[in-house]
């Protein structure tokens, strides 16, 4: 059964794929919409690894888009910067451009499970809402630091990373996370994740070493959020302090929230959804300012998100999906 | 008898100024039924919270298998062999019930994050052994037809059961059991009575419960303490202890006609 149903994802994935190349290749996706879909890619990896903190863990983390600031200033700092660039090269056949944007992804990727360790080990150690606190602070002081450091850029963003980032790349890492993810919480390592958000005493009374296993979903869900910001820099070709400030940090628990705590297809869903929402927001508020005369700003979609997000609160608790997930993220059991 | 599993000595708690806990010293000697048995309040579930290392007591030992256990993580306690169930149900939820059973055979697993991550075939393997041995368990606490039923859904008396099949499933060679037929009817209890037994003689675990109910005690432990106000006030064979005139006063208050 299991060898079965595995391929359900594949081939749903594969037909996605197959289906917006085809409309990237014939033209019907401008470029402007192609951006939109990688963008939505990228928030699918956010928004899946800020639910193994927050929904599968069940801790608080508030400073998601700090991580993914880790992996874009790491891996556009490999990839922009000749020196290191020109000594990867050393062997032009073994490490192609492709394969240094790879490893330099993947080391953004370590780079920020690194910061997510040194501030989750010590704020996961105390129960109660301590990492709230801190991932909250996390994410201004990355920002504040980014502003100051010149190497990187400063206030001005981190130029002249090569445009590495398309849609194939964007897919498969998605792709990848969100299998991985779910092969995580589908084991017993998950089990012990999900056990600690149902009841942490109950857990720790089950054996679990709690703090071990809420450190680690931390840690594993920063690696991801450095991996999708080193996509993003890749795909913008900037890195730069103000796209990973607070709000961004809020837009992502809003797509955990609104898809649903816990469910990982509800989070792809948001994630999509909410990404179009905002595009589409940026449009209505652009034509309301230039043809209707009413005088706002892009900052207003946020007060549309807040207002999203009290309904959610009031109508829909679990979000779109509660706790369910599709039928495509359920590893069969085979039924003794 | 060699040494006992649980042996407790001069062990006190205090919460504040308040004797939760005051100087006990007993053992609990391997395979018997053990009760501890006490009105509201008289540091029961205390006591089980500092065997389990949820508090550490501020005086005394705790030896299991002739080991001190004092200060060590809950967690490394249940991996030493004592497992536990709640007076308040602390259930999994929202997980379906074979999934509450395996999280307490995790920390028995070998695979790593990566093959975890990869689903390799040692970790298919490992998982399908957890599922068959988690679902041998699920069938002696008669769960069968709930196996994949999320927790909150199923009634009181078979959540009871899952706890029991919780606990079971780190293997312990000691049980607490805390106040297990609370808000069970009498066959409901009856039945209790049998599987506690059942448990004992095939799993080869010792038992050590919490109860108020009398004719449970009575009915299934081997030896019993009786505490009051964080001291016992005695200890014995059931039979002999329900006699004893400071447990009728503990009881049933001063003058107890004995009926």
């Amino acid at each position: 059964m299991d060898k079965l149903k595995t391929p359900r994802l594949l081939i749903a994935a594969a037909i996605f794929y197959a289906v917006v190349q085809v409309l990237i290749l014939t033209g019907v996706l401008n470029g402007y919409l192609v951006v939109i879909i990688n963008r939505s890619l990228v928030f699918v990896i956010l928004a899946v690894s800020l639910n193994l903190i927050n929904g599968i863990t069940g801790q608080f983390s508030l400073g998601h888009m700090g991580f993914a600031a880790v992996g874009a200033y790491v891996s556009g700092t490999i990839t922009s910067t000749p020196l290191i660039f020109g000594a990867m090269k050393l062997n032009p056949h073994l490490f192609t451009d492709n394969v240094i944007f790879l490893a330099a992804i993947v080391i953004g990727g370590f780079g920020a499970a690194v910061v997510g360790f040194l501030i989750g080990f010590p704020s996961l150690r105390l129960k109660g809402d301590y990492l709230a606190i801190v991932t909250l602070g996390f994410g201004e002081i990355i920002r504040t630091i980014l502003n100051n450091i010149q190497y990187v850029g400063g206030p001005r963003g981190l130029l002249g990373i090569p445009k590495f980032s398309n849609f194939t790349v964007i897919f498969c890492f998605t792709f990848l996370t969100i299998v991985l993810l779910r092969n995580l919480v589908q084991s017993s390592h998950g089990r012990a994740m999900l056990s600690i958000r149902e009841n942490e005493l109950a857990s720790e009374l089950s054996g679990v070493d709690t703090t071990k296993y809420k450190v680690l979903g931390f840690v594993i869900g920063a690696f991801f959020a450095g991996i999708a910001g080193g996509l993003l820099a890749h795909l913008l070709q900037i890195a730069h302090p103000t796209q990973y400030g607070f709000y961004a940090s809020a837009l992502i628990l809003i797509m955990v929230y609104a898809g649903g705590i816990g469910s990982l297809t509800g989070s792809i869903i948001a994630a999509f959804s909410l990404t179009f929402l905002t595009e589409g927001l940026r449009i209505g508020i652009d034509w309301l300012r230039d043809s209707v005369g009413i005088p706002i700003g892009t900052e207003w979609t946020m007060v549309v998100y807040a207002l999203l997000l009290i309904l959610i609160m009031l109508f829909r608790t679990e979000g779109l999906m509660g706790m369910r997930e599709s039928k495509l993220l359920i590893i069969e059991e085979k039924k003794v | 008898m060699n040494e006992p599993l649980l042996s407790i000595q001069g062990m006190s708690h205090y919460f504040g100024g308040l004797k939760a806990v005051s100087d006990f010293t007993f053992e609990v000697p391997e395979g018997v039924i053990y009760g501890l048995i006490g009105p509201n309040g008289s540091g029961k579930t205390t006591t089980f919270n500092l065997i389990t290392g949820i508090y550490t007591p501020t005086q005394g030992k705790i030896l299991f298998e002739g080991k001190d256990i004092v200060g060590q993580k809950p967690f490394r306690i249940v991996h030493k062999g004592i497992a536990r169930t709640f007076q308040n149900l602390r259930i999994f939820s929202n997980l379906s019930v074979i999934d509450n059973i395996r999280v307490a055979r995790h920390f028995t697993t070998k695979s790593g994050l990566f093959s975890s991550f990869l689903r390799l075939p040692g970790f298919l393997k490992e998982q399908d052994d957890v599922r068959d041995e988690t679902m041998a368990l699920i069938k002696l606490m008669h769960l069968e037809h709930r196996a994949y039923d999320i927790a909150k859904n199923l009634p009181y008396g078979e959540l009871r059961r899952l706890e029991v099949a919780r606990a079971l499933a780190t293997k312990p060679k000691l049980i607490l059991l805390d106040e297990p037929a609370a808000g069970m009817n009498p066959k409901e209890t009856e039945d209790l009575m049998n599987l506690v037994r059942r448990v004992r003689d095939e799993f080869k675990v010792t038992i050590f419960l919490i109860e108020h109910h009398m004719k449970f005690v009575t009915g299934i432990c081997e030896r019993v303490k009786v505490i009051d106000f964080g001291t016992t006030i005695a200890e014995g064979k059931p039979e002999d202890v329900v006699k004893d005139a400071k447990v009728l006063e503990a009881y049933l208050g001063r003058k107890a006609v004995v009926c």
